[in-house]
């Protein structure tokens, strides 16, 4: 059955949309990911134009971090403080970064920015992933389950900061020009890639702020939610590319994806679904990758002088 | 619809025509050495359009050659060059054309350059190889020839513009019939049918008839929401997803 999008002005067909969000809120629940690093590449692979999907998968993913929040708020994950300041940076990143999607794509090399913002952050995250799973893996059999952990309390550069601010649910006193710097950045790459930046934000409050690992998450997605906003918003009033139909398609199909997910998530051992999620990533970089190397079919392509 | 229940429909249409009479328009539609209508001048695009098909019927007084050119509104388009740099293809020389039609295609009942000489059709601009596109910049010859050949290749690619001139088929020496293609991508405005009747290589008659493609129900309300009332669709769409989140949340609960 073929629906037609009003904002991406093509038609789809509804099952194929459906099953493309169940099969990524499969693999979110599975994974305990977003899954907006897979939604946007994927839909761009069907035919959507790349500016909507981007746009549209920062819409769906408000929902999907909406329902996953809940749950994290309930069992007190949530460092509502450093949630606030990651939020603050995030605000002005994503704002900054929708307004260099627009002026990328005056430009005629938004697709290109896309691409390579992929390619260089799914091949460093699945890179990562896949070599600390299997190491973690080869260590679990050896040792019998025992993880060596790294100290706490490392000085480094990184503590000489000014404007130290003390979070209490997260045990730390760093410097709030940190989390703004995090916020910052991961807000602009949701503006630009279409993903809520969960898969860079997560390692960056472990290993660069020092964050405990039971709060990451709840916090993580808390802030996702508003800085997913604040792109749906800015996107649909400076380029009108937010899809709502696509949207409310993309998440029907994935809540229901993810419940089955979660539920076969539980079944698995976390080190093995860390390293099939590193291998995940890999594969769509190299896709994307593939594409930018091989030469295009067609050296040309044409596009309504108005975008 | 049938084929036939529409040629039914266009024969029993130009049948009426004259048995109507109109007064005196009846002496000169007689004298009209061309008649012609659509079985529709308004392509709706609704939720569920995936293309659809206009049938174009007309008369011919006496027997001649009929070319049909179909054209949708102007837009203005850029053709962008890909080249490679440190190993990847990125865009690099573009070329900007004004006044793209944004559909164009065409139909005969046997081949164009048979019906009428080549000046004939480029005075006209039937034809693809005779529309004008002229770029808004300058461009050495062999350039301006590469950049065409890539607009036409691209169009006709996305289906936008036609591959070859449609058929038309002659039912009598005096009735014809064409269907014309709109694809799924279809650009909504304003479309020009321009009908040429040729007899000894010359233009005896042209017509021309307006048809309108736009989107209609649902989807042209979403679109037009979207551009007019941009933030409220934004915060529309933002609460859409906040209350669906919610929802799934409390219907999925762990019991």
């Amino acid at each position: 059955m073929q629906i037609y999008l009003p904002i991406a002005e093509i038609s789809v067909n509804i099952f194929l949309i459906l099953g493309l969000g169940g099969g990524v809120g499969f693999l979110s629940g599975l994974f305990g990911v977003g899954g907006g690093f897979l939604i946007t590449p994927l839909l761009i692979f069907y035919g959507i134009p790349p500016a909507v999907s981007v746009a549209t998968a920062a819409n769906q993913i408000v929902a999907s971090s909406v329902s996953g929040v809940f749950a994290h708020w309930k069992r007190g994950n949530v460092d509502l403080k450093m949630g606030l300041v990651l939020l603050a940076g995030g605000i002005v990143g994503s704002t900054v970064g929708v307004w260099v999607f627009a002026w990328l794509r005056s430009l005629g090399q938004i697709d290109l920015v896309i691409s390579l913002c992929y390619v260089i952050f799914l091949g460093i995250i699945g890179g990562m992933m896949l070599f600390e799973a299997t190491r973690a893996i080869f260590r679990t059999r050896r040792r019998g389950g025992q993880i060596r952990r790294s100290k706490k309390h490392q000085h480094s550069f990184i503590h000489g900061l000014p404007f130290k601010m003390r979070f209490y649910r997260s045990g730390l006193y760093i410097s709030a020009l940190l989390p703004l710097a995090v916020g910052f950045f991961v807000g602009m790459l949701t503006a630009l890639m279409g993903v809520g930046g969960g898969f860079v934000m997560v390692p960056a409050m472990i290993y660069l702020l020092g964050m405990p690992t039971g709060v990451v998450i709840g916090t993580s997605l808390f802030q996702i939610i508003f800085v997913t906003a604040n792109v749906t918003f800015l996107q649909s009033v400076q380029t009108q590319t937010v899809d709502v139909a696509l949207a409310i398609l993309l998440l029907i199909g994935g809540v229901i994806g993810a419940q089955f997910g979660a539920q076969f998530g539980a079944r698995l051992k976390a080190e093995h679904l860390r390293a099939l999620l590193g291998l995940l990533v890999l594969s769509v970089c190299l896709k994307l990758l593939f594409d930018l190397v091989i030469a295009p079919s067609d050296l040309y392509s044409v596009m309504p002088g108005d975008l | 619809m049938t084929v036939s229940s529409r040629v039914l429909m266009a024969i029993v249409a130009l049948g009426i025509m004259p048995i109507l009479g109109l007064g005196g328009l009846s002496k000169k539609a007689a004298a009209d050495p061309l008649v012609v209508d659509l079985s529709n001048h308004l392509v709706a695009i609704t939720t569920g359009f995936t293309g659809t098909n206009v049938l174009l019927f007309g008369a011919v007084e006496d027997e001649g050659d009929v070319i049909v050119t179909v054209r949708g509104p102007d837009q203005d388009m850029v053709v962008r060059k890909k080249e490679r740099k440190v190993g990847i293809w990125v865009n690099s020389e573009s070329a900007r054309y004004k006044n793209v039609p944004a559909y164009y295609t065409s139909a005969a009942n046997r081949p164009m350059d048979i019906i009428a000489p080549a000046d004939v059709l480029l005075d006209y601009r039937i034809g693809l190889k005779n529309l004008r596109f002229v770029p808004e910049s300058k461009l050495n010859d062999s350039d301006q020839k590469v950049y065409r050949e890539a607009l036409v290749r691209n169009m006709q690619s996305a289906g936008l513009f036609g591959e070859r001139p449609a058929k038309i088929s002659f039912l009598s020496n005096q009735l014809f019939r064409t269907d014309i293609h709109f694809p799924a991508n279809t650009p909504t405005g304003t479309y020009t049918i321009n009908v040429y009747l040729i007899r000894d290589g010359g233009v005896a008659s042209v017509k021309t008839t307006p048809l309108v493609v736009s989107k209609t129900g649902v989807s042209a309300e979403v679109y037009e929401f979207a551009h007019r009332y941009s933030a409220l669709y934004g915060i529309i769409a933002v609460i859409i997803a906040v209350v669906a989140g919610w929802i799934a949340s409390v219907a999925f609960r762990k019991r």
